[in-house]
């Protein structure tokens, strides 16, 4: 086409014009320092330590439940260590009664919604009883289909806006999850009936080994809702109150009655991808570790807080003492629910059994008795 | 008491549901001013309004994510997927998401939803329009997968599946939508699921079918009545679970049987009843039981359909193999 044509008709400039709109909010940068003190939020005193006790406390159940897992006594894990002010933050901007729908990684985030610890270190054992979650807590058990969880918020919003409920549901994927086309479809949905849903992806670079460029030409995934007719950002997901503040902004628009929106965190997860036989030095070198764990989100919200004498090296003590004992008692807990049977198992498949599982249900009680 | 064809009494039943329990929600594609495509949902949302009977966005993998986000905030969501070719497009979310949830929740949770959608061959559409893939939905356990075959059964079941509080998938013959009409009573009420009903009793050989093919096992029994047989036809209506005490019961007394099914041959319900018969009855089979089924290709194209779909004549050849054997 001639230039003269491409003045007028040029859908290259279009999409480069919008991609460029994109840029990371951030309010405190990786030394710890405000960058974007208009932005700040209005969070107390107390509730900015509450959120960095959290964070605290998050990393010492990461590092507890990898060396847990290395000697056999948990099972299925996806380290978290790294995606701490992504996960905890997005969660801070929540209500009680607000829904969580995760993915695998987002055990922290249901557990400080209320899912009990030993139920999630039963969770991770692979017994039933891990997912019995207590009535009044707004939470599903982790989406083990990457992508399914978002198709299904927008279902669960769906019901809270006929339900004329002041709450949201929120989700939960990875950079990876935002290639599926159930991401598409959920953001959709939502945006088209105009849904109370927070849509977030936790962009950690990689999906297992797969690097971000491969899965997307687009420049941002953030980007991806203004397709869906919803708004979107680019946060910087090791940044603590960049992440409350996104959030708590799509909570009050969803509660107004204002619709989605999507989130996209820039993070880093510093272990593996899950405890299962992954080996992140097959795809990673160490200057890209090196380079993310300069940004580390704990490290520089003490700063912060430091900064303003909220925080001291005493105060950290006491959270890691605190959350070494509770994951303690967590996994004598685990440890003491029964051994979950076949029998068992039939029983949770319907409200009734139909004749060929009264029939199985029969032949595993008789062998169980023996 | 009213006349009505299927696709009538399926749209009596959802009204019927519709107005009995506020948490019964109807959607999917073009279910609304539409009134689907088959219009089984005609008028219904001028009745119920814009909340309880919507239209969504043209994905069937989104309209599963909804059930199942709906279940999850105490809604029992009926949606209909447009033409059950198209499950594969939420085959996650019904095998994947609804089936498992109670299982996997320890009872924590369940999903009442109905997944209503039509299927079935012999009447030309598009390709993926008209497959028999209720196998697909038999193998996964955590369903019940509802199959009638006449007005009168297509109401009392869709309301039981309704009330049902498991996931329930409900087929719909699209050559019985409007292929004949019966007396359907207009106030509401129940046919339980799992279980099978005698269309037809006889003492001579049992005919195990569903769907469209209970009409044609009809048609072949009248045939064989005229040579002097007596034919059980027996409808399944559920095909997940099977009512095995109906089966057997009708094998126990006639002692020869033949299972039909339209769909193809491979792995499907009628090899599921011919094991049970075989686990259960063996002693009482005076023959073994064959099948009549679909040759093991892709769907044909239409003007191969009534070649290739099973009718009262390979019925007929089959019932005379085993009577005779």
């Amino acid at each position: 086409m001639g230039e003269k044509k491409t003045k007028v008709f040029n859908p290259a400039a279009t999409l480069n014009e919008i991609e460029n709109k994109f840029e990371m909010f951030q309010i405190l940068n990786e030394k710890g320092e405000v960058v974007n003190k208009d932005a700040l939020p209005d969070l107390s005193d107390e509730e900015l330590v509450e959120l960095m006790t959290r964070m605290v406390y998050t990393r010492i159940l990461d590092q507890r439940s990898i060396s847990l897992n290395r000697q056999g006594r948990l099972g299925f894990y996806a380290p978290t260590a790294g995606q701490e002010a992504s996960q905890l933050a997005s969660h801070f901007a929540l209500e009680k009664d607000d829904w969580i729908l995760p993915g695998y990684r987002d055990v922290p985030q249901i557990v400080w919604h209320g899912l009990p610890l030993w139920k999630a270190f039963l969770f991770s054992r692979g017994h039933f009883v891990g997912n019995q979650i207590p009535e009044g807590v707004n939470v599903v058990p982790p989406q083990i289909i990457i992508g399914a969880q978002y198709v299904q918020t927008a279902g669960v919003a769906l019901g809270l806006k006929k339900r004329g409920s002041k709450t949201v549901a929120i989700t939960y994927t990875g950079d990876g999850g935002s290639s599926q086309g159930d991401f598409y479809e959920g953001i959709n949905f939502a945006g088209a009936q105009k849904t109370p849903a927070i849509f977030i992806v936790q962009n950690n670079q990689f999906a297992i080994s797969t690097p971000r460029e491969v899965q997307t030409a687009a420049k941002t995934i953030a980007q991806k809702g203004i397709a869906a007719g919803i708004p979107s950002t680019l946060v910087d997901g090791m940044d603590a109150l960049a992440v409350y503040v996104a959030t708590k902004d799509a909570r009050d628009r969803a509660v107004r009655g204002d619709g989605p929106s999507l989130i996209e965190t820039m993070c880093y997860r510093y272990g593996p991808h899950t405890m299962s036989g992954d080996d992140p030095t097959r795809y990673r070198t160490s200057d890209i570790d090196n380079e993310w764990a300069a940004k580390d989100p704990i490290v520089r919200f003490r700063i912060f807080l430091e900064g303003k004498g909220l925080w001291n090296e005493q105060k950290e003590t006491e959270v890691i003492e605190r959350a070494k004992e509770e994951i303690k008692e967590a996994i004598k807990k685990a440890d003491e629910t029964p051994k979950q049977k076949v029998s068992d198992l039939i029983s949770n498949m319907f409200e009734e059994l139909p004749h060929n599982l009264k029939e199985q249900y029969e032949i595993f009680k008789a062998k169980e008795s023996k | 008491m009213a006349q009505m064809t299927m696709i009538q009494a399926i749209t009596d039943a959802l009204r019927c549901e519709l107005k009995d329990n506020e948490n019964v929600l109807v959607f999917g594609e073009d279910v609304g001013v539409n009134g689907g495509v088959f219009r089984a949902t005609e008028g219904l949302q001028n009745e119920f309004g814009v909340d309880r009977v919507f239209d969504t966005p043209l994905a069937e993998s989104g309209i599963g994510g909804l059930a199942v986000g709906l279940c999850l905030t105490g809604y029992r969501p009926v949606p209909e997927i447009q033409f059950f070719g198209f499950v594969y497009e939420v085959m996650d979310s019904i095998s994947g998401q609804l089936a498992r949830y109670r299982y996997r929740t320890g009872n924590t949770f369940n999903m009442p939803v109905t997944i209503r959608s039509p299927f079935g061959g012999g009447v030309h559409t598009p390709e993926m329009h008209s497959d028999s893939l209720e196998g697909l939905m038999a193998q996964q356990p955590g369903l019940k997968v509802v199959i009638p075959s006449t007005p009168y059964d297509a109401k009392g079941l869709l309301i039981s599946s309704i009330r049902d509080n498991d996931p329930v998938v409900f087929l719909e013959h699209l050559k019985l939508y409007r292929s004949f009409r019966e007396e359907v009573p207009e106030e509401s009420y129940t046919i339980p699921l799992g279980k099978a009903d005698v269309k037809r009793e006889g003492s001579d050989l049992s005919i195990f079918a569903y769907g469209l093919m209970v009409h044609e096992s009809i048609k072949a029994a009248e045939e064989l009545e005229k040579e002097g047989y007596s034919i059980e036809v027996v409808d399944l209506r559920t095909i997940s679970p099977l009512d095995i005490d109906t089966i057997i019961a009708s094998v126990e007394k006639t002692n020869r049987a033949i299972v039909v099914q339209e769909a193809q041959k491979q792995a499907g319900i009628a090899a599921n009843v011919v094991a049970e018969i075989n686990e259960r009855a063996i002693l009482s089979l005076e023959a073994p039981v064959l099948r009549v089924a679909a040759p093991d290709t892709i769907y044909p194209f239409p003007q191969a359909e009534n070649i290739w779909l099973p009718n009262y004549k390979d019925i007929l050849e089959t019932a005379k193999k085993v009577l005779t054997f």
